[in-house]
């Protein structure tokens, strides 16, 4: 059996966030910050410097807080491991504008490309599936992205995919890392100018 | 074979003026007056009441979570999109929130937590004891203000000090009802 090269995670998310609209996205510690910051610096990101293990969660504060808009979160497989337990507490949820995208390169890619779980056989759409989401599936080639940003912008309900990816060497494109700067600005860009006198 | 089950009991105060009326009242009527509409929590018995309270309100968003700290991070995605959230849990589930509540502090985030205290007045479980005895300081360490509450008249004078500081400081404030507050938790044995 041949196996396709496997898909670069900067392609990926590029692809992922055409035409976005006003997709709201949390991007998890690490390379998925510096990925989303490599597409543009949009007011409806939020990418983390910290805080490991609680993109997710944060996606599901803002799902909850706003139901009429599709909340994305963007993060790593080390990232969402951490945070394992969060998906037995979104699926029992169940907000169904918000998705979770893994960039699962089985690696600890910041910190030496060290193997994380993944690499070993741990199944994260799997997972999610047994956490009770009602749809999760791994995506391993450049035709099931399209797919999927249709999904992210359509699909009502809760879903997480997982993007199987090379582990690379990506330029690294660095997003505003004020903490108190990006909370304005998510605020502003969804509740207006006079969210910051609150 | 040694066969043993355990009950429990706990010794709960009441409001001293209403004996009737249980302090979770107090606490639940300011969220509402103060519009926070979101709660989540790993439940600890002393937040039974509160937490039956919020149940019964369709307007309250109640999330049950497997972890503390995914309800600091909740706590923060809800300010972002403008909702107003709250953490319950018990001294013992402190420790687990330490480096997320870096993420308040770092951002400048409104929180607040209601934190019911385990390991210090009348504690019968030396396990415990470390995490109680530490929570007030490994709180102020990570940055938040701590107030503490001993007596079922001061809880709405100090949680609504403490939405006010949070929600208008852009800081994090934990509210911990003590146990001498919540009542004494004994493991009965029963042969």
């Amino acid at each position: 059996m041949i196996t396709a090269p496997r898909l670069n995670r900067r392609e990926v998310v590029t692809d992922l966030l055409a035409d976005r609209g006003d997709l709201v996205v949390v991007a998890g510690l690490g390379a998925t910050a510096w990925d989303i910051a490599s597409v543009e610096d949009n007011p409806h990101d939020f990418p983390l410097w910290g805080a490991m293990g609680g993109a997710a969660m944060i996606g599901l504060g803002l799902a909850f807080a706003q139901p009429s808009r599709k909340v994305l979160v963007i993060t790593g497989d080390g990232e969402i491991l951490m945070g394992m337990g969060s998906l037995a507490t979104i699926a029992a949820a169940r907000p169904r504008n918000l998705r979770v995208v893994v960039i699962d390169n089985e690696s600890y890619a910041e910190t030496g490309g060290q193997r994380t779980p993944t690499a070993s056989g741990a199944d994260i759409a799997a997972i999610a599936l047994a956490c009770g989401f009602p749809h999760a599936h791994t995506v391993r080639e450049a035709h099931e992205i399209e797919p999927l940003r249709a999904d992210i912008h359509q699909l009502d309900d809760l879903f997480l995919a997982v993007i199987k990816v090379a582990l690379t060497d990506d330029p690294r494109v660095l997003p505003p890392r004020d903490g108190a700067y990006l909370k304005n600005r998510m605020r502003a860009a969804l509740l207006g100018p006079q969210a910051v006198f609150e | 074979m040694l066969s043993l089950r355990l009950g429990m009991t706990i010794m709960m105060r009441q409001n001293h003026s209403d004996p009737t009326r249980h302090w979770a009242h107090d606490i639940y009527e300011v969220f509402q007056a103060q519009n926070i509409s979101m709660v989540s929590y790993v439940p600890d018995a002393g937040h039974i009441d509160l937490i039956k309270l919020c149940e019964a309100d369709e307007r309250m968003r109640l999330v049950s979570l497997t972890t503390e700290e995914e309800g600091v991070a909740l706590a923060a995605g809800a300010y972002l999109g403008g909702k107003r959230a709250a953490l319950l849990m018990q001294s013992s589930g402190v420790g687990n929130c330490i480096n997320m509540l870096t993420l308040i502090k770092s951002c400048q985030l409104p929180f607040l937590t209601l934190v019911t205290m385990r390991g210090e007045f009348g504690e019968f479980n030396p396990w415990q004891i470390p995490m109680g005895q530490a929570t007030p300081d490994v709180l102020s360490a990570v940055g938040l203000i701590v107030y503490r509450v001993d007596a079922p008249s001061e809880i709405r004078e100090v949680l609504e000090a403490a939405v006010c500081l949070a929600f208008g400081g852009y800081c994090g404030v934990a509210v911990l009802l003590s146990q001498r507050l919540i009542g004494i938790k004994r493991f009965v044995e029963e042969k």
